[in-house]
Order: structure tokens, then C-alpha cells, then sequence
């Protein structure tokens, strides 16, 4: 009768375990590298083999160290947060476009505000280079700023418009009616209802600007961020120091990315309710 | 305009591109009354509302509330609350927040906003859910609050665009009741958009009935259950039979209408159509009688034969059909039908008093 009733009994044990065992499999193939690397910053061999050595910190302690790593760091930080701000803000700004209005060539228009990240990051990067330059603005933290920011934009535009569509189409026009200018609905209800979009959004462009490589490396000349600095060091030795770096930039990244995750799927399953059985 | 006239359309027209929504509109809605407008659905009722909240602005024409042109007022600085039909509470504020709403917007200060909204919530029974979530309210509880929210700025007029669509039939009739109440305590003038006939029926001081841009009738529901003045506000209602037929003078005086299921003798309200017109005649399901024999009476008798019955509760409808594949319905207590046979496919006669037939206008 009930389809979770049914399932429980006609579902075999073998398929379910092999099922199992397949998920298993799947994450240990993506994870297993991340892992490695994770372990081995804190081996105190100089080459990562087996058997392992003893636990040591002293690769974190020799990046700690290094003041190019930490102007790395700063710069990695600065541009993230400035960055996640700014193309936050954007991404609002053009998912609350696409909800409020109706206009000729839309579909032109939202293709356009979500093409950077399809575009190859060579292509861009060489692109954002080319452009930078000619307008004297390459080589510094303001146009690896700006290059992180066309990336970035369009996430944030996505997890905005899916929060949107998530609105009651009658809220805006209810507060209105309640006697609140566009302005203050704007500030009374859409900002907070979109609040954990926003925040999550936030937490991801940050996440996507400290990782991303490829554009980086054209733009930012001798203001190179963490990951750049880190093809720096490959490029000179094999070190360590890279699996603490990595590791160090992999959690950072991930919380960034389960905090959104938190505020995207709690918030919002408990704020569709009401809707529900309007049907 | 009369004293006690509190909006008015006036020529109103609302085209969407080269739909048109309403046409040419004029009625006046009274101060204090309960109106309820109703219609199916794409009727212009709720576009009307619109208008009249300043959701939408009229492509012809004046709205007056209170006398004062209003088309170029935005709906944030008119005092038309609505309450819509999926509530629109806001899900991210509490109960007291949402109700706080509106008096935030107008700038009134907190300890007086506090105060106003917890009348409100007094008043409507939500008290001790003051500082829940949305989303932990019943529907019954959700529809009160978007009452106080709408009514806590105490407008002269609420607008309600069929806010019980969603309640169970239960909760329906005791939210009704609760909406009636709160009119007549309070004198706001309630519009009540619904497609319900019982809802609007049952709540309203009148009815605006429209179809397709156009009002078909304003009157009490008694009025328009007694006299529909159209065939199509007839035909909606649902609750009376049909004939049409070309006027002619009657063998025995007055005036007869030659329908397909016979002559039938008119008689009652009204001003009688001249001869050779066309004319409608309906006559109520509840004022249609069956009997086995013809009556000894000779007008307006139709021979029938029974199609099927409905148990409708306290009656019963009785589905017939004439010779001329017609249908006819009659609707009867239990114990008044008791006595007839009412096997599908057995022939009796139904028949009316003259009096109770009315003439509605041809459309």
C-alpha cells in the first residue's frame, strides 16, 4: 500500500548491500587523495611512503614560518571576503531582477548573467589578462578581485533565484499592501526571507574565490594567492609543506561550503510548510 | 452618490494587452455592508478586487473610496488591507510580528504597536500563540492571524479574496460564521471575493455576480435566489429550471410562453414581454412539483420521466427529463417524496404555480 512499505519488502538484501558498498566506493575514490594528503602533513618523512613515519607538526610549522605563505594567505583572504560580498550583492541584485520583472529577451539575459563559470578558465583567464592590462589594472589584488567576481556572480545568482522561487508570489504584493513601500519590503520581507540564500551564497563564493587557480595565476602578478604560491612551491620542490597547506585550505573551504549547505536545506524546508497545504 | 456610499466604480475597464478583464464597470459598495462578489474563475472578480487594493490600476475609468479618486494611489498608501487566498503570512516573523506588520510600516512606535496587536490577538483568539512560528499553526489558526494582521491598522475596509479555499468543509462554515461575527461587530465594510455560492450566500448583505468582465446582477441573496434577472445567473446558481419560448397571448387571458415542453402560463412579478419575443422563464427547483396523475389544474404541466436521484442530506434532487431530452430538477424533503415512485425510467408530471415563475432577461 504506503510506498515505503512496499519498498522494505520488495527491496533485496544483496542489491541493498551492493548498493552500499557502491557509495562506499564512490566517496573513498574522490576523498582518498584529499585523505592522503591530510595524513601525510603530519608524517615526519620528507617523501610521502609507507610505512609511515612518527606524527609531526612540523610542516605546519614551516609554513607558519614562511612570511611568503602568509601574505599568501592574507591575500587570499582579503580578496575571498571582498569578493563574496561584492558578487553576493550582484547575484541578489540580478536573481530579484529576474523574480520581480517580465521583459522582452529575459531568456537572453539570464543565459548571459550565468555564462562566466561555463567559459574555460584558461580562456577567461587569458581574457581577464588581456583586458586587465590594457586598462592598467592587472598584477595587483584589485584585478584578481575582479576577475573572482565574474566567476563568482553567477553562484551566487543561482542559490538567490532558487530561494525566490521557494517565495509565496503573494508576499511581496502582501506587504505592499500592508502598507510597505517597495524599499521597506525590500528590507522587510524579501532580505529576510532570502537570508539564508544570502548567507549561503556568501559563504559559497568565498569558498569558490580562496579555490580557484586557474584565473588567479594570470591576474594576480606578484600578488599571488595561496593557491597560485602553492604551484610556486611544486614548481621549485616536492615538499610537505603543500599537504599542510592543502589540508589547511581544504577544511577552511569546507566549512565554508557545509555552513551554506546547513542554511540552504534547514531554513528553508521549515519555511515551506505553511504552503503546503494550500493545495 | 448616496451618503452611505463608501466606493465607487465608475466606468471601470481593466484590459491585460487585448484581454479584457472587467468591462465598463459602475456599482457602489455601502458603507458597513458585507458584499460579496462571486463568480467562476477568469470572471474579473478578483481583478476587481485588485483595483480596489491598487495591485492593479484600472485601464478606464475612476475608483472613489470615501469619495476621493483613488486610481493613482499606491496600494502602500491606501488603507485597503487584503487578506489573500494562500494568507501570505510573512513565515520568518512570529505570530505578534506578522500582526505588528503594518503598524511598523507606519512608523508607530513599539510599546503602542504592542499594545494594538495584542487587542487584535485577543480579539481573534491567537493570544497564546503570540510568539509561535507560522509554520506550527493550524489552518484555522493561520486564517486568524491574517485577519488581525489585515484588520490591526482598523481600516474602514478589509478585502478578502477567497480566504476559506483552503479549509476543510467544517472549519469552512465555523470560519463563516467567524467572519460574519467580526463584520457586524466591527461595521468594516468586508468585499469578499469567492466562487462559493453557499460562502457568499451565507455571509453576504449582497452579492455582485459577474461573468466573463461583466456584472450579470447586484441584489440580497434572496433576490438573486428568488428572481435571477439573467439566464446566466440562473444557470450558475444552479437551483432553478429553465424554459424558453416565444411569447404569445394566452387562450385563457394573460400571457403564455410556447416552449418545446409545451405552453406555459406566466404570471407573477415583473413587466410581461410583449408578443413574439423570446422570453426565459425559470421557476426554482424547491417551488417544482411532481405527481403521479395530472394535476386537475391544466397550466404549466410538463410530462417527465425520472433519470436518477441524489440524497442531498435534509432533500433530495430528483433528476427528470422532458420528452424534448430537457432536464428538469426538483429538489423535496424525504418525507415529501416518500409517496411518489421514483424508479429510473417512470413517467410522471411536473408542474409549478404561474406565480412562480420568473422572467429573466435574455443575454
Amino acid at each position: 500500500m504506503s510506498g515505503s512499505g512496499a519498498e522494505s519488502i520488495n527491496r533485496s538484501r544483496g542489491v541493498d548491500w551492493a548498493l552500499k558498498g557502491y557509495i562506499l566506493l564512490a566517496y573513498l575514490f574522490v576523498f582518498a587523495p584529499i585523505a592522503a594528503s591530510f595524513v601525510f602533513s603530519f608524517n615526519s618523512d620528507r617523501f610521502p611512503s609507507i610505512p609511515l613515519g612518527s606524527f609531526s607538526l612540523e610542516w605546519y610549522e614551516a609554513v607558519a614560518a614562511d612570511p611568503l605563505v602568509w601574505q599568501g594567505l592574507r591575500n587570499t583572504l582579503v580578496v575571498g571576503v571582498v569578493v563574496g560580498v561584492i558578487s553576493t550583492l550582484l547575484g541578489f541584485g540580478a536573481a530579484y531582477t529576474d523574480y520581480r520583472y517580465k521583459f522582452a529577451g529575459k531568456q537572453v539575459y539570464l543565459a548571459l548573467a550565468l555564462l562566466p563559470p561555463t567559459i574555460p578558465v584558461i580562456i577567461l583567464g587569458l581574457a581577464m589578462l588581456a583586458y586587465l592590462s590594457r586598462i592598467n589594472l592587472s598584477g595587483n589584488a584589485l584585478s584578481v578581485i575582479i576577475a573572482h567576481v565574474v566567476v563568482c556572480a553567477p553562484f551566487a545568482m543561482a542559490i538567490i533565484r532558487l530561494r525566490l522561487s521557494q517565495m509565496d508570489p503573494a508576499l511581496e504584493p502582501a506587504a505592499w499592501n500592508l502598507g510597505a513601500s517597495e524599499w521597506k519590503t525590500m528590507r522587510h520581507v524579501i532580505v529576510p526571507f532570502t537570508k539564508p540564500a544570502i548567507l549561503g551564497a556568501l559563504f559559497i563564493t568565498m569558498a569558490v574565490s580562496f579555490d580557484e587557480f586557474a584565473v588567479a595565476w594570470f591576474v594576480s602578478g606578484l600578488n599571488e594567492t595561496l593557491p597560485v604560491k602553492v604551484l610556486g612551491f611544486l614548481q621549485g620542490q616536492v615538499s610537505p609543506r603543500i599537504n599542510a597547506i592543502g589540508t589547511f585550505v581544504f577544511v577552511l573551504s569546507m566549512t565554508l561550503v557545509i555552513l551554506a549547505q546547513l542554511l540552504l536545506s534547514g531554513k528553508g524546508a521549515n519555511d515551506r510548510a505553511p504552503a503546503d497545504d494550500k493545495e | 452618490m448616496q451618503r452611505d456610499t463608501l466606493v465607487s466604480f465608475e466606468g471601470v475597464v481593466k484590459r491585460f494587452g487585448s484581454f479584457v478583464a472587467v468591462q465598463k464597470m459602475d456599482f457602489e459598495i455601502r458603507k458597513g455592508e458585507f458584499l460579496a462578489i462571486m463568480g467562476s474563475s477568469g470572471c474579473g472578480k478578483t481583478t476587481t478586487l485588485r483595483m480596489l487594493a491598487g495591485l492593479e490600476a484600472p485601464s478606464e475609468g475612476v475608483i472613489r473610496l470615501s469619495g476621493k479618486p483613488i486610481n493613482d494611489l499606491p496600494t502602500w498608501s491606501r488603507d485597503t488591507p487584503m487578506v489573500w487566498q494562500s494568507l501570505a503570512l510573512f513565515p520568518f516573523l512570529n505570530v505578534r510580528e506578522n500582526v505588528e506588520f503594518a503598524l511598523k510600516m507606519r512608523g508607530i512606535g513599539k510599546v503602542e504597536r504592542r499594545r494594538r496587536a495584542e487587542q487584535w490577538l485577543d480579539r481573534m483568539q491567537i493570544t497564546e500563540f503570540a510568539d509561535r512560528n507560522i509554520a506550527q499553526l493550524s489552518g484555522g489558526q493561520r486564517q486568524r492571524v491574517a485577519l488581525a494582521r489585515s484588520l490591526v491598522v482598523e481600516p474602514e475596509i478589509l478585502l478578502l479574496d477567497e480566504p476559506l479555499s483552503a479549509l476543510d468543509a467544517a472549519l469552512k462554515v465555523r470560519m463563516q460564521s467567524v467572519l460574519k461575527t467580526l463584520q457586524r461587530e466591527t461595521g468594516i465594510t468586508f468585499v469578499y471575493v469567492t466562487h462559493s455560492q453557499s460562502e457568499a450566500f451565507s455571509m453576504a448583505d449582497r452579492v455582485v455576480i459577474m461573468s466573463r468582465g461583466v456584472i450579470e446582477q447586484i441584489g440580497t441573496p434572496q433576490e438573486i435566489y428568488r428572481a435571477p434577472r439573467t439566464r446566466f445567473v440562473a444557470d450558475f446558481l444552479g437551483s432553478s429550471n429553465l424554459f424558453s419560448g416565444r411569447v404569445r397571448p394566452g387562450a385563457a387571458g394573460g400571457v403564455e410562453l410556447e416552449t418545446p415542453a409545451g405552453a406555459l402560463k406566466l404570471g407573477g412579478d415583473g413587466v410581461m414581454p410583449a408578443d413574439g419575443t423570446t422570453a426565459t422563464v425559470t421557476v426554482l427547483d424547491t417551488k417544482t412539483h411532481l405527481s403521479v396523475t395530472p394535476p386537475a389544474r391544466s397550466v404549466n404541466v410538463v410530462p417527465v420521466r425520472v433519470v436518477g436521484e441524489e440524497f442531498v442530506g435534509a432533500t433530495a434532487t430528483v433528476y427528470l427529463e422532458t420528452p424534448q431530452g430537457q432536464e428538469i430538477r426538483v429538489q423535496k424533503g424525504h418525507d415529501e417524496l416518500a409517496d411518489l415512485p421514483l424508479g429510473i425510467g417512470q413517467d410522471l408530471f411536473a408542474w409549478w404555480e404561474p406565480k412562480d415563475g420568473h422572467l429573466v432577461a435574455e443575454a
